[in-house]
């Protein structure tokens, strides 16, 4: 219950307006915080003894379990309130801008619950497969771990990554308008191997998979994608899933729509038709001009984002070189190619792959430039190995209206000002 | 054996390679589902009715069970409540600008209200509610959307006799038909279409989480267009006004608590079922749809930190309002009708017994 109905998508209360027009901030800070090869005094905390070059450090078990240097504090997963009926049933944001490399930290990977994270330990866990099968099985914990397993790197998007700026831009950084994606090593079983040891009948066709929790969400897979390279994983990033993300075992469905990633996974059934659940028709189907709506709109399009410069990432050092740098992926298959416009599409250089993502990876660019100061007007775009070339918010409009709220995979702009300050915009020629 | 033969046994060996399952290695892992074991986990109900229980249900039933499962948050009609989903009305809205997607709307099938209420409602006590209770609240829901009498009753027998308004609403997902050709053409990398200006900007909208940006635009550039400010249908972009700071009353002859009944305490929260899906209380309780209440009992109206009060609310506690037991019986009674416009869709407590419970069990977090 309680989802981002559309009407909440583009609700908003008033909140930081008076900061943002706060001219203060960056343009005399980028005078004063010269961090330069050009400092006229030497530097006290070169010349001068510092207590970490003398004293000693913490030991070692100070920490069993490590968590980021306090100065990273403000690296962390984060909400907006306006979104959701409550947070029980609710969404938070990966801070995708200040993550480096392709591999989301667990502890950061975006949350969306629909009655909250529940804590269901290894021995309570059971998973059963009912249905069109010849031996309807339960397994536990002991026994999933028994079977081959096999460790492949994917990115989760929620279909609603976006949804809140299919009206205009909205939300005022990279982290808001797409955070909901995390990028991870799984270790799980494949399904396919699960499925078989239950025996799929012939007029199974699709599978229904639902979780533990309260709310009970599931989702109708067909039989061939389950058979493909549907995963029942148990590890992320090599070690156990985080409770949020479905502990101790989750699906992970490549390339698809993360609402189908089912949490706490406890039953799959192998059905003749598709369930036609509450999070498959009136959640996660979108609604088009017409007042008909698509359904089934599993796979993620190809799409990409300039993680900084971003809001939240602005130009501190004037300037001079400048690192773009982003992500890009896609859910038909792998990225191939990412350019950059610093002028809202009018002109693009292709990016330079740093991490060449895999199928249905987070792929990781850059594109070093020699800043000379002036606004710009930035944007990336993914070409995927199918040829697709990620559209403009407004060729996709074109198509589906404003009121479609899921799989929004538009081109973003960034406006960046003199001053390094940087905004979520949109543009037209 | 001619060439053509050999290359039809290979492409036979290669089917049966991936046939499935007969040739499908099995580990003998897990063992064998007991037949109660499935009935208590699969419940999955399907659109030609597969997997409904026998049983039924009928409005007037049903309308009681709402009014106490589900109206807290739907409202007593299926109006919605605060920014819980709204579940009746909305027809004929859907190629507006502000669609309603409501069951009698949007939804397609009536099996994915059965499921759906039977397998994840009420929010915070999911999966209590008996096949015939189901049958009743879903009778309630197709009666709140006019879609049929009050004297109606749904079973499994009549069940697929009952078409929703969008069941012909939906069609399976053509964007490799009919947006990939569009969307495959070579990229343009140069020279493409002319100089861009800003139409729209996220600052105009004040969405963003406060402390998220910390570096700010400078005076707005020149050559914004003027249409830049909230996209068509945002509301609320003028910022709340200030709520008014609470007055706390001096607690400087604060009455002494009386000591706690503990089989009123203990009532009392099993009442707390009714509240526990808007509201918190006890130790790191937090604030949801309604605020964390640990330590309501003698607290000021209005006040608990970082709540967004109604208005009403707000200026009961500028009023001086402290939640004792005699205001708090008095809310809990009516709490509409005690403070109109509040944003608490909690139907009350009739039953003053209840009520005095209740306090006791709020009271006893406020100790």
């Amino acid at each position: 219950m309680n989802d981002m109905s559309d009407d909440d998508m583009q609700k908003h209360e008033g909140t930081s307006r008076r900061d943002f027009l706060r001219t203060a901030g960056l343009a005399a800070g980028a005078a004063v915080v010269g961090t330069t090869a050009s400092a006229q005094e030497a530097d006290p905390l070169i010349t001068e003894l510092q207590e970490w070059a003398s004293a000693t450090g913490e030991g070692v078990d100070a920490t069993p379990y490590g968590m980021p240097i306090r100065f990273e504090g403000d690296v962390v997963r984060r909400t907006v309130s306006w979104l959701t009926a409550d947070p029980i049933s609710s969404i938070n944001f990966t801070p995708i801008h200040a993550l480096e490399g392709t591999i989301t930290p667990q502890g950061c990977a975006f949350e969306r619950h629909h009655s909250g994270a529940i804590e269901l330990s290894k021995d309570d866990y059971r998973l059963m497969i009912t249905g069109l099968v010849d031996r309807p099985l339960v397994f536990t914990w002991d026994d999933l771990q028994r079977f081959p397993r096999e460790n492949h790197v994917y990115f989760c998007e929620c279909a609603a990554n976006s949804g809140m700026e299919w009206a205009g831009a909205q939300l005022n950084g990279a982290q808001f308008t797409h955070g909901m994606i995390h990028n991870m090593e799984y270790t799980g079983i494949p399904l396919r191997v699960l499925l078989e040891e239950a025996g799929v009948q012939p007029e199974g066709q699709w599978v229904f998979v639902e979780g533990a929790d309260a709310s009970s969400n599931g989702r109708s897979i067909p039989l061939e994608k389950a058979m493909d390279d549907v995963l029942v994983a148990f590890s992320a990033n090599g070690e156990a899933l985080r409770k949020e993300h479905g502990y101790p075992v989750r699906l992970v469905v490549p390339g698809w729509e993360g609402n189908m990633w089912v949490k706490w996974v406890r039953r799959i059934g192998v059905t003749h038709s598709a369930v036609e659940a509450r999070e498959e028709t009136s959640k996660y189907t979108d609604l088009m001009p017409d007042g008909r709506a698509r359904k089934w709109t599993w796979a993620m399009d190809a799409k990409s984002v300039i993680t900084s410069p971003s809001p939240q990432m602005p130009i501190r050092h004037g300037a001079g070189p400048l690192v773009i740098t982003g992500l890009a992926w896609s859910g038909r298959g792998a990225i191939e190619r990412v350019d950059v416009s610093l002028d809202g599409g009018r002109n693009w250089q292709t990016a330079r792959l740093g991490t060449q993502g895999g199928k249905y990876a987070l792929s990781r660019f850059y594109l070093e430039i020699e800043w000379d100061g002036s606004p710009m007007l930035l944007q990336s775009r993914a070409v995927d190995d199918t040829g697709y070339v990620q559209p403009t918010k407004d060729a996709l409009r074109e198509i589906r209206g404003l009121n479609s709220v899921y799989h929004n995979n538009g081109i973003q702009t960034w406006a960046v000002y003199e001053n390094g300050a940087v905004e979520n915009v949109e543009v037209e020629s | 054996m001619s060439k053509s033969s050999l290359n039809l046994l290979a492409a036979t060996a290669l089917v049966g390679a991936f046939a499935l399952p007969a040739f499908a290695q099995t580990y003998n892992l897990g063992r064998a589902a007991l037949p109660e074991e499935i009935s208590a986990w699969d419940i999955a109900v399907e659109p030609d009715g597969t997997g409904l229980p026998e049983g039924s249900g009928d409005v007037f039933t049903g309308e009681d069970l709402w009014v106490e499962n589900c109206a807290m948050c739907h409202g007593d009609f299926g109006e919605g409540a605060g920014a819980y989903p709204v579940i009746a009305g909305g027809e004929g809205t859907l190629r507006d600008r502000r669609p309603v997607k409501t069951v009698g709307s949007y939804w397609p099938y009536l099996s994915t209200v059965w499921d759906y209420v039977h397998r994840s409602m009420p929010f915070g006590n999911a999966q209590i509610l008996s096949a015939d209770d189901t049958y009743a609240i879903t009778a309630y829901i197709l009666y709140s959307n006019g879609l049929v009498d009050d004297d109606f009753v749904l079973s499994r027998d009549n069940f697929t006799e009952v078409v929703m308004p969008n069941a012909d609403g939906f069609y399976v997902d053509d964007r490799v038909e009919n947006e990939f050709p569009l969307f495959t053409a070579a990229a343009c990398m140069s020279d493409c279409g002319g100089e861009r200006h800003i139409t729209r900007r996220a600052t105009d909208l004040q969405s963003t989480p406060e402390g998220a940006v910390t570096v700010f635009a400078p005076d707005r550039p020149t050559g914004v267009a003027a249409n830049a400010a909230a996209p068509e249908g945002g509301e609320g972009a003028a910022p709340a006004a200030a709520p008014a700071e609470p007055v706390v009353q001096e607690a400087a002859a604060e009455p002494a608590m009386p000591a706690l009944d503990p089989a009123l305490v203990a009532a009392g929260e099993g009442l707390w079922r009714q509240c526990r899906s808007c509201h918190q209380i006890g130790e790191g309780a937090r604030n949801g749809t309604g605020p964390a209440l640990t330590g309501i009992v003698g607290h000021p109206a209005g006040a608990v930190d970082g709540f967004r009060y109604s208005g009403p609310m707000q200026e009961a506690g500028a009023n001086g309002l402290v939640w004792d037991a005699e205001h708090l019986d008095a809310f809990l009674a009516d709490p509409r009708g005690y403070m109109p416009g509040t944003r608490m869709s909690f139907r009350g407590l009739r039953s003053a017994e209840d009520r005095a419970a209740m306090i006791a069990y709020l009271q006893s977090f406020s100790q």
